[in-house]
């Protein structure tokens, strides 16, 4: 090739790929951008879930009813059951599954596998833009027709009953799904198609490997979710009794095809999270993960086995005792495989030379609340001994202890492992401790009293409860109000502190243990990155 | 748990007592209210029921279990912090496999499992089904407030709401707030209790505190369970399945009297339905369905 032809190639080549202003988020096929608009929306998102997690637990601060009444000054139990069915909606379609897929897995899979960009940079760019709407008419389904209050799990004839503002949720679900749907067919294209030469499956990094699993998840779990709310549709609308019992039709049937969404579900928001989880454990022992196989298929084992324990959030509606009985031994399974990832993560870090840098802070309060959130589901796999805690704050911590300190803390594992590298600036040492230790005394005081009160039997979508419960509900308002002042902390000094002022870094700033191929590149990475594929040696550590 | 459950059983006999101080000024015999919640409870209410008696002990076991769990994982993971600490540790060690410990970290947990899951099995087919019941309670879940029907007691029904504020400090102060209702459902003490529930427009959830039994009922759907308490007194729970704007005001309360108390309860409610006599004959030549 000519060197003038080359180079005419090169600039034509640049303004074509590189748009400014608003069009290149609009239009992006950036797989750096998109994962940026991810992550900006995740966390606006999150500020509107949180005020309403602020709102419940403000009222549930002290018996009676003192916010959620109705105008003529009796309680209004639907409002509470819409803000309650936002906040549950918000946190798992627009906050977790935006933040951990399409916000980390966006930016760190095509560059920890050395891909250029993701397989169908349009359809990113669709599977992005489809979200906004969703989450504009999620909250408008909670305004419209008197608000949607049913609770997350949206379990008919209650849903039939909802007005209008159901018909925007399911459509909102619907785009969502959609959403998801195209992303997770983006991931699998790409790991499958565009791993760098001499990068086998077998030496994918461990976050590729977990949106691996998810994507697969996704995809097999949004279909179900699909039919059933369009079920749910159809019976509102046209005349169909799918799950109407007067017409012939089982609101049961709406509880297994959910659960086989819902349960795959918790996989999705959670195995994003093992991966980042696996990535900060290593670099910062110095060490790659023990057991990396054992790691890889232990998330392929609970997202198979995830598929098959869905019937264990439904013991109480009338199964057979034996299909109880199977559900609860196939629960405990899950149990195995995730006591792997535990004990690996502990043995990765035996031996290391560890640095508890503010990431490897989050990890460890992760591999440790993970483990208790994880060992109550097993107490409440437990058929028998679920009668009594099913639909109790027990429950609510358990998921909680999961989720909003397992999940979230992966999310902000991540957050502070790549922030560096996403935007090229450091965080600041003493606002990040600042915000951990926050974050981490407000969610336990407000998760786990809850354990308490739910044996004690308070049920949950309640906005009031009897007096002698006040006591545990009061710790766990305080909890919350001290975990949202630590994000709004965060969210000022830390996420705009950092982009504004934070001192600048180099490509691989947290030093040898960051072995993936993301700390070859500058941060922030160029915006085409890889345009010639590196080449990874079979002895390359993971 | 001992403790708690001293405390519980302290609380709820002072409770007890206070409430038959109160009740004392009515001409009524009052029944001891004792199956409710109490300040910083952190365990479970009961047991009152044999089914409740299982779930404890094995809740029991689980809690000693997963608290060693937690423990253990905590421990090892500030003892690894500690001693491979890059100041103490500045040479990791390149191990990353053992065959060894691979398999333990498998075996064991799988052990443990075993370990659990075989009371909890015994469980579950122990608290499915009635074996001998004495009698039917059919329980049907509204929006919002209960309704008890008894076919073997000539099929009369009862609706059991929500006592407002006002009425419940006149009639019922011994009762809780949030839990005192207008009528309880009231079965017999010892006898074996079946009860049957669904919903007629929403899906509600039927439980009650210490008694080991839920049941989510759901329109066109029938879902059995059984209880027996052997102490009479009054027991509350509250409906743990979301079903619209007032879920959290359809308290459950049982109230567990003698045999003649029952047979009172009854010829008063037939009497008040307009069942007497015709009915009892009828009811009483009705071979009972098992």
């Amino acid at each position: 090739m000519a060197t003038a032809h080359g180079a005419h190639a090169h600039e034509h080549h640049d303004d074509h790929h590189t748009p400014t202003g608003w069009r290149r988020y609009v239009y992006s096929t950036n797989h750096k951008d998109i994962g940026t608009m991810y992550l900006v929306f995740a966390i606006i998102a999150a500020l509107i879930g949180a005020l309403f997690s602020v709102a419940m637990r403000l009222e549930l601060l002290h018996t009676g009813v003192q916010y959620f009444n109705a105008a003529d000054g009796t309680p209004d139990g639907h409002l509470w059951n819409t803000v309650v069915t936002a906040h549950g909606l918000i946190m798992v379609f627009f906050v977790v599954m935006p933040a951990l897929i399409g916000g980390f897995g966006n930016w760190f899979v095509p560059l920890m596998i050395g891909a250029p960009d993701m397989a169908f940079p349009r359809m990113n760019n669709i599977s992005f833009w489809l979200l906004p709407p969703a989450f504009i008419l999620l909250l408008l389904s909670a305004a419209v027709g008197g608000g949607v209050g049913t609770g997350w799990t949206i379990y008919p004839p209650l849903t039939l009953q909802q007005g209008a503002g159901m018909d925007l949720a399911i459509f909102s679900l619907h785009i969502a799904g959609a959403s998801s749907i195209l992303g997770a067919i983006n991931f699998i294209t790409t790991i499958f198609n565009m791993r760098a030469p001499g990068m086998t499956l077998h030496r994918m990094p461990l976050f590729a490997w977990s949106i691996l699993v998810t994507a697969f998840l996704l995809l097999l779990a949004l279909p179900v979710l699909a039919g059933a709310i369009t079920m749910l549709l159809t019976d509102r609308n046209f005349g169909t009794h799918f799950f109407d019992a007067a017409g012939g039709g089982d609101p049961t049937l709406f509880l297994h095809l959910f659960w086989f969404f819902g349960h795959p579900e918790v996989y999705i928001m959670i195995l994003p999270a093992f991966g980042i989880i696996s990535h900060i454990v290593s670099t910062f022992s110095k060490k790659p993960i023990f057991g990396y196989l054992g790691m890889a298929y232990a998330m392929v084992a609970i997202g198979v086995v995830g598929f098959v324990v869905w019937a264990h959030h439904m013991f109480t509606v009338g199964m057979d005792v034996d299909t109880r009985a199977y559900f609860v031994a196939a629960t405990m399974v899950i149990a195995v495989p995730t006591g792997v990832k535990i004990f690996s993560w502990i043995a990765t870090m035996w031996g290391g030379s560890i640095r508890i840098e503010i990431p490897m802070l989050w990890a460890i309060g992760f591999i440790f609340l993970f483990t208790v959130g994880g060992v109550t589901g097993v107490v409440l796999a437990n058929a028998g001994v679920d009668y009594a805690m099913h639909n109790t704050y027990y429950v609510i911590a358990h998921f909680h202890y999961v989720l909003s300190l397992g999940a979230v803390f992966g999310m902000f594992a991540g957050f502070y492992y790549w922030l560096g590298k996403m935007s090229g600036r450091q965080y600041n040492e003493t606002y990040a401790q600042i915000h951990f230790w926050t974050m981490f005394v407000g969610v336990n005081l407000t998760f786990f009293p809850m354990h308490f009160s739910g044996l004690a039997g308070m049920p949950r979508h309640y906005v009031d409860y009897p007096d002698a419960m006040a006591q545990w509900n009061y710790i766990s308002s305080i909890g919350a109000f001290i975990s949202f002042g630590s994000t709004i902390f965060w969210l000022i000094f830390v996420v705009f502190g950092t982009l504004m002022y934070g001192r600048k870094v180099g490509a691989n700033y947290w030093g040898e243990g960051a072995t993936t191929l993301e700390w070859t590149v500058a941060s922030p990475p160029p915006f085409h990155t890889f345009e010639e594929l590196p080449h990874i040696s079979p002895t390359a550590h993971h | 748990m001992v403790g708690k459950r001293c405390l519980g059983i302290l609380f709820g006999t002072l409770l007890a007592g206070l409430g038959l101080a109160v009740g004392a000024q009515a001409q009524q015999k009052q029944t001891p209210v004792v199956g409710v919640p109490h300040d910083w409870q952190m365990g479970f209410a009961g047991p009152y029921t044999p089914v409740m008696v299982k779930v404890e002990s094995l809740h029991d076991l689980l809690l000693v279990i997963i608290t060693l769990i937690s423990i253990f994982v905590l421990v090892l993971l500030l003892y690894v912090v500690w001693r491979f600490h890059a100041s103490r540790n500045p040479a990791p060690t390149t191990t990353t496999h053992n065959t060894f410990l691979e398999i333990a970290w498998t075996i064991l947990p799988i052990l443990i499992l075993v370990v659990i899951a075989i009371p909890s099995f015994r469980l579950l087919y122990y608290g499915d089904k009635a074996q001998d019941a004495a009698l039917t309670v059919k329980v049907t879940g509204r929006q919002w407030y209960w309704s008890y029907e008894y076919p073997d007691q000539g099929n009369f029904m009862v609706d059991s709401r929500i006592l407002p504020e006002a009425d419940r400090l006149k009639l019922k102060p011994d009762q809780p707030r949030q839990l005192a209702v207008d009528e309880e459902m009231v079965i017999p003490a010892n006898a074996v209790v079946r009860i049957i529930g669904t919903a007629a427009d929403s899906m509600h959830g039927w439980t009650v505190w210490g008694f080991g039994i839920k049941k989510t009922v759901i329109p066109g759907r029938l879902n059995e369970g059984w209880i027996q308490v052997p102490k009479e007194g009054i027991y509350f729970g509250q409906c743990s399945q979301i079903c619209g704007n007032a879920h959290a005001y359809m308290p459950i309360a049982v109230r567990v009297v003698s045999q003649a108390e029952f047979d009172n309860w009854v010829a008063e409610k037939k009497k008040a339905a307009g069942l007497m006599p015709a009915t009892s004959v009828a009811s009483a030549a009705l071979p009972v369905t098992r």
